[in-house]
């Protein structure tokens, strides 16, 4: 059975692209077919980010307006024989995502995917709200910073009011991806800490990816990060967080934390 | 970064956390209806607009909005000339 997961955030630049890709790659990477769908019209990132840039020939408005079937805008994944995307519209307007075309190709989608992960664009608007429409799983992903914090709660609003779960009386099943998050600055009060963000919006967590320089390194190559270098830190909890959504238990833990001599013997407990 | 800092060990962290905390109890309990405070504000502006004449600018509005307690602070010049006739 399909499960479409939204990755959202109301604030842009938190890492909603790099982590739709990371997390397609991981659940991929477990045999499980993938599809990474990019819902923001006009500023497509998930092609360049997944490296496919240049192997784009249709798009999701391509499909929904019938000018090309699924499987001509789905693009296979060089790396990943199980990992597919569906590129966004570079030219076209937001309007021309429709509530009736995104529903005809989820429908689609979920016969043929076990996963379909949908990048949601920042902001409400509709590229937004369409993309969390069709969703079981929301990745809500922030930074541990408060305007982050604020469009995160937001986001949780509209995940509970304007979802076709919502509407069903269900509930989509809300997941906070903390990103960007360095364990220094927080244990010297100078960042949120893991525990106040999870106090304030008061969703379970399903990963901490701490602040590294290997996620600029692997959008460098146009590789998602667990494939760039599956045993750097944030690879490590992109895979962790995926095997979560799966279902999995896995300990939290906060990847990569490298200690000193110093750190150690002040060390502190893990948040 | 000063030495006193060092010692008094004022972090940024636990404002950001006290900060949203209040902000969010607001915004989660105006989400689907409007902002009370603000909707009193426009209701009062207006009622005052049925009987005086006032200049925008003579208006000052300040709004606080705070854990347990908000306030609504509604500054207006009325000059004496202003009285709209009934």
């Amino acid at each position: 059975m399909a499960k479409v997961i939204v990755v959202t955030s109301g604030k842009g630049g938190v890492g909603k692209t790099t982590s739709t890709a990371a997390l397609g790659a991981a659940l991929a990477q477990r045999n499980e077919k993938t599809v990474v769908v990019d819902f923001d019209v006009g500023l497509r990132n998930l092609d360049l980010v997944m490296g496919a840039e240049r192997r784009v020939v249709y798009d999701l408005v391509n499909v929904i307006q019938g000018d090309a079937k699924l499987p001509q805008a789905l693009i296979r994944d060089k790396r990943l024989d199980t990992l597919f995307l569906l590129p966004a519209s570079q030219t076209r307007d937001k309007d021309s995502l429709t509530p009736e075309g995104v529903e005809k190709v989820m429908a689609e989608l979920k016969k043929h995917f076990d996963w379909i992960i949908c990048d949601s664009p920042a902001g409400i608007e509709r590229g937004a709200t369409l993309a969390m429409r069709h969703a079981d799983i929301a990745v809500i992903v922030t930074n541990p910073e408060v305007s982050s914090v604020r469009d995160s709660d937001r986001i949780i609003g509209l995940l509970d009011a304007k979802t076709e779960r919502a509407e069903r009386g269900e509930r989509v099943e809300k997941h906070l991806l903390l990103t960007r998050y360095d364990q220094a600055r927080a244990e010297r009060g100078d960042m949120l800490k893991v525990d106040d963000v999870l106090e304030i919006l008061s969703i379970p967590l399903v990963g901490i990816v701490p602040e590294s320089t290997d996620v600029l390194k692997a959008s460098n190559l146009g590789a998602p990060v667990t494939l760039a270098d599956s045993k750097s830190a944030p690879a490590l909890a992109y895979l962790d967080a995926a095997r979560r959504i799966a279902g999995e238990t896995v300990p939290m833990t906060i990847p990569g934390e490298k200690r000193g001599f110093l750190g150690k013997l002040f060390g502190r407990r893990a948040a | 970064m000063s030495i006193f800092r060092f010692f008094s060990k004022q972090t940024s962290a636990p404002t950001a956390r006290e900060r949203l905390q209040v902000l969010l109890a607001h915004e989660r309990a105006s989400v689907g209806h409007s902002d009370l405070v603000a909707k009193l504000r426009e209701e009062i502006l207006a009622v005052i607009a049925k009987h005086v004449q006032v200049d925008g600018d003579k208006v000052t509005v300040k709004m606080d909005r705070g854990e347990n307690v908000s306030t609504l602070e509604v500054d207006i010049e009325i000059p004496l000339n202003a009285v709209r006739a009934a």
